[in-house]
């Protein structure tokens, strides 16, 4: 039997705000999170700028011995779904927690424990590291760490495909609620990469943006790296309508897709299939959708390369949508992007406007759509869509309607 | 041919297919068959022969080192300027 599978609750910790309430009261005002990192030192970085998440104490959230036991990463997915579980005014209690799901994407799991272990090792050669050093920095952490915090005993597993790990995730977690395999899904992403070590690699690939991340526009620069983390609580409809939960919104189609090209360039042809495969999934024609979030990350390649699978898929009705990218504001936050971007996504239905693609400083022929720029804009969207494309080829794309 | 000239033509002609290592000074790097992550790959090979920054965006469109020449020209100039 499928099952209609609805959102009841969402957490979010962004470079703009650590309440899903403020990431999107700043997102739909247009307010930047990119600025010089401070949580690194950048003396010996030429990449300066981060979407940093600002103001995160752990201690306002964890005790000591809680904070030994988690990674920047882990801390972020916890409070995440903390804030999602609490959202959704689910208890998870009488046989509910065993048939409820954690999937949790990330792109490089527990960074800063890496970063901090090998200092120790080749800098400052230590002997020993921390007995933890492991639990923390393992791909899976932050969803074993959400399924301890919030309780839940049912499949539990981390999802990685880079820069789509979140939207991978929150697809197959759609997937199983639809198909009863679970009742209730805690799913999302969560990636916190801004060490010395990682910035080095980003630095040395040559595709970040020495200002600020500027999609779609002409003159842009690249990509900006983020950190963060989006959980959503989903469940079958029918189980949000037995206990009278507030429905959010409802997903209604995933898509997948790989490239099997390069490791790097963008597809068209791999973005088309997986935009194709969602709208299939979701039985919504193109012309049901009036917005789609981009993935646009700032990349020359990339914002060409989604702009002509979006007019590929969409044919004449691609000049009639409204396309925005995030990553305007938040930067690029890797296993994350696709969680903040999804809860952007269903903000922008709920509350009929399109959040902007700021720091547009006018249009790139390559790129000719309407991408909401600078400023925000009044919109009834019906259904949309949000779309994840990683490197190494890997494609993902949410399908969302309106409730009512 | 100097010693920067010839080891700047090595670390471009790693990057190239047999076939196309006998190239000139004036040969443009896309010509040669040099994308951009070949490019990328290059500049690091640079940067750690000659100890050098090159600053690089492979984003950016007016990236000026179009030629092999352009290439050892700019690579000379960074080094004069290191030491």
């Amino acid at each position: 039997m499928s099952h209609r599978v609805v959102v009841t609750g969402w957490g979010v910790i962004s470079p703009i705000g650590n309440t899903a309430a403020e990431y999107w009261s700043n997102l739909s005002r247009g307010v930047s999170g990119i600025a010089d990192a401070t949580i690194i030192s950048t003396d010996h970085l030429t990449q300066k700028v981060v979407a940093e998440v600002k103001d995160f104490d752990p201690r306002r959230y964890f005790d000591d011995r809680q904070i030994t036991t988690l990674d920047r990463v882990s801390q972020f997915a916890v409070v995440a779904a903390r804030e999602a579980v609490e959202h959704a005014s689910i208890s998870f209690a009488d046989g509910l927690s065993e048939r409820t799901a954690t999937i949790i994407g990330t792109g490089v799991g527990g960074q800063s424990t890496q970063d901090e272990s090998y200092k120790r090792l080749y800098q400052e050669h230590a002997k020993r590291l921390h007995p933890l050093t492991i639990p923390r920095l393992m791909v899976n952490a932050p969803a074993s760490q959400v399924s301890m915090h919030c309780g839940l005993r049912g499949p539990c597993f981390a999802v990685a495909s880079a820069c789509a790990s979140a939207t991978h995730a929150v697809g197959l977690a759609f997937h199983l609620v639809r198909s009863g395999g679970a009742t209730c899904a805690v799913t999302g992403g969560s990636d916190a990469c801004i060490t010395f070590g990682t910035m080095k690699g980003w630095e040395a690939m040559r595709i970040m943006a020495p200002d600020t991340c500027r999609p779609f526009s002409r003159d842009r620069k690249g990509m900006v790296i983020g950190e963060g983390a989006a959980i959503v609580v989903l469940e079958s409809m029918e189980h949000a309508r037995q206990r009278s939960a507030t429905m959010l919104g409802e997903i209604v189609g995933f898509g997948m897709s790989s490239d099997a090209v390069d490791l790097l360039s963008p597809d068209e042809s791999g973005m088309v299939r997986a935009l194709e495969n969602a709208l299939a999934d979701s039985r919504l024609s193109p012309e049901d959708i009036q917005y789609v979030n981009a993935h646009g990350t700032g990349t020359t390649a990339n914002d060409e390369a989604e702009t002509q699978a979006i007019k590929r898929i969409f044919g004449r009705h691609a000049g009639k949508l409204a396309v925005s990218s995030n990553k305007s504001m938040i930067g690029h936050a890797l296993g994350a992007a696709g969680g903040l971007e999804l809860v952007a996504t269903l903000m922008a239905i709920r509350e009929e406007i399109a959040p902007p693609t700021i720091n547009y400083l006018g249009p790139d022929p390559a790129c000719d759509l309407d991408y909401v720029p600078n400023e925000a804009r009044p919109l009834r969207i019906e259904a949309a869509l949000s779309n994840s494309f990683a490197f190494g080829g890997l494609n993902a794309v949410l399908a969302v309607r309106r409730l009512w | 041919m100097d010693d920067v000239a010839s080891d700047v033509i090595a670390i471009i002609a790693e990057r190239l297919p047999a076939e196309k290592r006998n190239f000139g000074m004036a040969d443009r790097l896309e010509d040669l068959g040099i994308d951009s992550f070949s490019a990328v790959e290059m500049i690091f090979d640079l940067e750690e022969k000659f100890d050098i920054q090159i600053s690089y965006n492979s984003n950016d469109a007016r990236f000026d080192l179009e030629t092999v020449g352009d290439v050892i020209s700019a690579i000379k100039n960074l080094v004069a300027g290191r030491s």
